[in-house]
C-alpha cells in the first residue's frame, strides 16, 4: 500500500521495496504465560534504521514483545531473527539490543553518571573514552548537573531521563525504548524527541519505541504498529494509520474520529454507499484496505472531526455526504473550537474549527440547525 | 478550638513515643549497667553482696565513692589470661561471622529467589528452630560431634572412617565454630533476605540487557544492594557471638578461650564480683566503641 497523503519526514520506504530485508523480523511469535495468550502469532518486520512505534492499550503485549527482543522472555512459539541470525539461546548479554525499561531499573547504589558508564564499562571502553560519551549523554538529556546525584535524589522525569541516556550510550544496532518520554513534560518531551532523531539518523541505529502520545508516534516513526490484545490490528506510516486505518478499531484508537454507523447500499469498485436510518441521506467514501464489499453489510463512515465543515446553509437538495442535525455543544479549546452535532439518529458527530480571528461571538450557536460536510474522499467505510 | 487542641495533643502523643524507648532503655539498660560499673570499682569482701563499699545511707555516701578505685581495670591489663580470653573471642567471633555469612548468603539469596507463595514457608523454616529450648539444641549437638556420636557413626557406616577410627572434635574450637554456626544462622539469614526480597529483580535484567553476564551482575548490583542486610546480620551476629558463654562451654572443652568463660568462672567460681564487673564493662566498651565509629561512617554516606 502505498497512499502516502504528502512527503512526511523523509524518504525512507525499505518496507516497500520488495528486495529490502528486514533487520528485525518475529516470525510468527507466540508468548502465553500460563494460559494467558500476551502475544499471539504474530509476525512483524522492522528495517534497519528504521523509527518504529508501537502503539496500543494497556496490556496488549508491547513490553512482552520487546522483552522477548531483548532476551528476558523466550517466545513460546515461533521465532526472532536479528540481521538474519535466530535469536534463540543467546543471553540477553550477549544480545546487540538495549532496552530502556518502562520501570526505568535505574541501579540505586550508583550515581547518575555511573548508570550511564555502566554499559561502557561493561564493554571495557577506555576511561577517557567513557568519560566523553558519559558527558554527551548528559548533554542529551540535560542533566550535567546531576552528574553525581543517586537516583532517589532526582525527580521521575529526571529518572526517566537517565534510563534513556543509560539505554543510549553504548549506541546499540537496536534500541528498544519502554516508554521513554512519558514523565516528561511536553516542552522538555518534543526536545527530546527531536534530538532521539536526530541521534537515530546520526548513529544510523534501528529504533524499537512503546508510546501512549498518539502525537509522539505520529512525530517520530517511520511506521507505526497498532496493537490489541497481542496481535498487530495494523502497520503503516502515521499518514496511513491516521487517514486510512483498516478496522474501526484503529480508527478509534487512533485520534479522534466520529463512527457512523449504517449498512452498505452500494458497492462500485472501491467506492461504497452507506446509508442508515436517521441520517438523512447517503455516504459515498472509499472502502478501506481489506475490507468486505458486499450490499448489506454492517459498516461505519470513519471521518475526522477536523475535515468536517458545519454550516447553516442547505447544501442542495438530494446531495450526498450531508449530514444534518443540532449544535448539541460547543468546546472552546484555544486554538480550535469543537461542535458536537447531534443527528436526528441521536449518533454525536463532532467538527472542529480553527479559530482564525479573535472574536468570542461564533456564527453558529447551541441549538442552531447546521448541515455537516466534507471534501470527497475525506473518510473512509470500514467493514471490519 | 478543636483545631488548635488537637495539635498539641497529637505532639504529645509523638513525645510520648520517642519517650517509650528512652524510658525502656534507661530502666533495663542504663540503670543496670551503672550498678556494674560501680560494682566494677569496688573491691572483694568476704561478706553479702562480696563487695565493697556498699551504700548504707546518704550520709555515708560520699566516704563510700571516695573509696572507689580502677584498680580492678588495672589488674585487667596485668594479667595477660584476660586480654588473650578478648582477643580470642574476637577472633572467634570474626571466624564465625564470616562462616555464617558464606553459609547464610546463599540460603537468604535462594529464599529470596524462591516463588512468593514458597517465601513464606521457607521463613518459617528459618525461624522452626526457636520453637525448642537453644539449650537442649546445643546439647543435642554433643551428641552428635563427641567421639562415639552419631556423626563418627554415620562415617563410620559410609566406611569413610574405619571401625576404630573416631571424629576428634568434639572439645575443640571446630565444635564451637559448628554450633556456633548453626545456633546464629537465622540472625545472619532472615536480615539479609529482608534486603535481598526487596530488591528489584528488573535490576539485574538491566544489568544484563548492558552486556554484564549473571556473575559480574551479582557482585554489581546484587552484593552492593544487600549490604544493609550484611551489616545487620554480622552486628546481629558479631556481638552476642563475642559474649558467648554456653557454646564454647558445651561444646569447646577447657581449650577453648572465650571472655564470657572467664566471666563466668570470676563470678561464680572466684565470686569476686568487682574483677567480673569490669570484665563486663570493658566487653561492652569494646564492642560499643566500633559501632559508634562505624554508624557514624554510614550517616557521612
Ligand atoms: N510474567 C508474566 N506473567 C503473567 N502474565 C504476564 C507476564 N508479563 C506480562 N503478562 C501479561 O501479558 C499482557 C501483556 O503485558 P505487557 O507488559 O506486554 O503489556 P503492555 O502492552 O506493555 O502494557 P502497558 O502499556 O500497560 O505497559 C498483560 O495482560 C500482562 O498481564
Ligand atoms: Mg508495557
Amino acid at each position: 500500500m502505498n497512499k502516502a497523503v504528502g512527503p512526511i519526514k523523509r524518504k525512507f520506504a525499505p518496507w516497500d521495496d520488495p528486495a529490502g530485508v528486514p533487520f528485525i523480523r518475529f516470525e510468527n511469535v507466540t508468548k502465553r504465560f500460563g494460559d494467558f495468550v500476551a502475544v499471539d502469532n504474530l509476525t512483524l518486520d522492522i528495517y534497519e534504521r528504521e523509527f518504529f512505534s508501537l502503539l496500543g492499550p494497556s496490556g496488549c503485549g508491547k513490553t512482552t514483545l520487546m522483552r522477548m527482543l531483548a532476551g528476558f522472555e523466550n517466545p513460546t512459539e515461533g521465532r526472532i531473527l536479528l540481521d538474519g541470525k535466530d535469536l534463540a539461546g543467546i543471553p540477553p548479554y550477549k544480545r546487540p539490543v538495549n532496552m530502556m525499561f518502562q520501570s526505568y531499573a535505574l541501579f540505586p547504589h550508583m550515581t547518575v553518571e555511573a548508570n550511564i558508564a555502566f554499559g561502557l564499562k561493561q564493554d571495557g571502553m577506555e576511561s577517557d573514552q567513557i568519560n566523553t560519551r558519559v558527558a554527551e549523554m548528559l548533554r542529551l538529556v540535560k542533566l550535567e548537573k546531576f552528574a553525581k546525584r543517586k537516583p532517589h535524589q532526582l525527580s521521575g522525569g529526571q529518572r526517566q531521563r537517565v534510563a534513556l541516556a543509560r539505554s543510549v550510550a553504548k549506541r546499540p544496532k537496536v534500541l528498544l525504548l519502554d516508554e521513554p518520554l512519558g514523565a516528561l513534560d511536553k516542552k522538555l518531551r518534543e526536545e527530546t524527541q527531536f534530538e532521539l532523531m536526530d541521534l537515530q539518523i546520526e548513529l544510523g541505529m534501528t529504533f524499537l519505541i512503546v508510546t501512549h502520545d498518539q502525537e509522539e508516534a505520529m512525530t517520530v516513526s517511520d511506521r507505526i504498529a497498532v496493537m490489541n490484545h497481542g496481535v498487530i490490528a495494523q502497520i503503516g506510516t502515521p499518514a496511513e494509520i491516521y487517514e486510512l486505518p483498516a478496522t474501526r478499531y484503529v480508527a478509534d484508537f487512533i485520534g479522534d474520529i466520529n463512527l457512523i454507523e449504517g449498512k452498505v447500499s452500494a458497492v462500485s469498485g472501491t467506492q461504497l454507499s452507506l446509508t442508515s436510518e436517521g441520517i438523512g441521506g447517503v455516504i459515498d467514501a472509499e472502502a478501506a484496505e481489506g475490507g468486505d464489499a458486499t450490499v448489506g453489510l454492517d459498516a461505519c463512515f470513519a471521518i475526522r472531526p477536523e475535515k468536517v465543515r458545519i454550516s447553516r446553509e442547505a447544501p442542495p437538495a438530494g446531495s450526498h455526504n450531508v449530514l444534518e442535525g443540532e449544535v448539541w455543544d460547543i468546546g472552546y479549546l484555544g486554538d480550535i473550537s469543537v461542535y458536537r452535532v447531534k443527528l436526528a439518529n441521536g449518533t454525536i458527530v463532532k467538527a472542529t474549527v480553527a479559530n482564525m480571528t479573535r472574536i468570542v461571538e461564533r456564527p453558529i450557536t447551541w441549538e442552531d440547525k447546521v448541515y455537516l460536510t466534507w471534501p470527497r474522499d475525506a473518510g473512509i467505510i470500514l467493514t471490519k | 478550638m478543636a483545631d488548635t487542641k488537637d495539635p498539641t495533643g497529637s505532639s504529645k502523643a509523638k513525645w510520648l513515643v520517642v519517650a517509650v524507648p528512652y524510658l525502656w532503655s534507661a530502666i533495663f539498660f542504663l540503670a543496670p549497667f551503672f550498678i556494674i560499673v560501680k560494682i566494677s570499682l569496688s573491691q572483694t569482701a568476704i561478706a553479702m553482696p562480696p563487695y565493697m563499699p556498699q551504700f548504707k545511707d546518704l550520709a555515708t555516701a560520699w566516704d563510700a565513692v571516695r573509696q572507689f578505685s580502677l584498680d580492678n581495670y588495672v589488674f585487667l591489663t596485668e594479667d595477660p589470661l584476660y586480654i588473650a580470653a578478648y582477643l580470642s573471642s574476637l577472633r572467634i567471633a570474626l571466624i564465625s561471622t564470616l562462616l555464617l555469612l558464606a553459609v547464610g548468603y546463599p540460603i537468604a539469596y535462594g529464599m529470596a529467589r524462591a516463588p512468593k507463595g514458597v517465601r513464606n514457608v521457607l521463613v518459617m523454616l528459618v525461624i522452626l528452630p526457636f520453637w525448642t529450648s537453644f539449650l537442649i539444641r546445643v546439647y543435642a549437638w554433643i551428641g552428635i560431634l563427641k567421639p562415639e556420636g552419631l556423626l563418627t557413626m554415620l562415617l563410620q557406616a559410609l566406611h569413610i572412617f574405619g571401625p576404630d577410627q573416631q571424629l576428634k572434635i568434639f572439645n575443640t574450637e571446630t565444635a564451637v565454630f559448628i554450633g556456633i554456626v548453626y545456633s546464629y544462622l537465622p540472625f545472619m539469614v532472615l536480615p539479609l533476605y529482608a534486603a535481598l526480597e526487596k530488591m528489584d529483580h528488573t535490576l539485574l535484567e538491566a544489568a544484563a540487557d548492558l552486556g554484564c553476564p549473571p556473575l559480574q551482575a551479582f557482585w554489581k548490583i546484587t552484593f552492593p544492594l544487600s549490604l544493609p542486610g550484611v551489616v545487620a546480620g554480622c552486628f546481629l551476629c558479631f556481638i552476642p557471638i563475642v559474649g558467648e558463654f554456653v557454646i564454647p562451654d558445651l561444646l569447646g572443652g577447657s581449650g577453648t578461650l572465650m571472655i564470657g568463660k572467664t566471666l563466668w568462672a570470676e563470678f561464680f567460681n572466684n565470686r569476686d564480683w568487682p574483677v567480673s564487673s569490669a570484665v563486663a564493662v570493658v566487653l561492652l566498651i569494646i564492642l560499643v566503641v566500633p559501632i559508634v565509629i562505624f554508624q557514624n561512617q554510614q550517616k557521612k554516606l
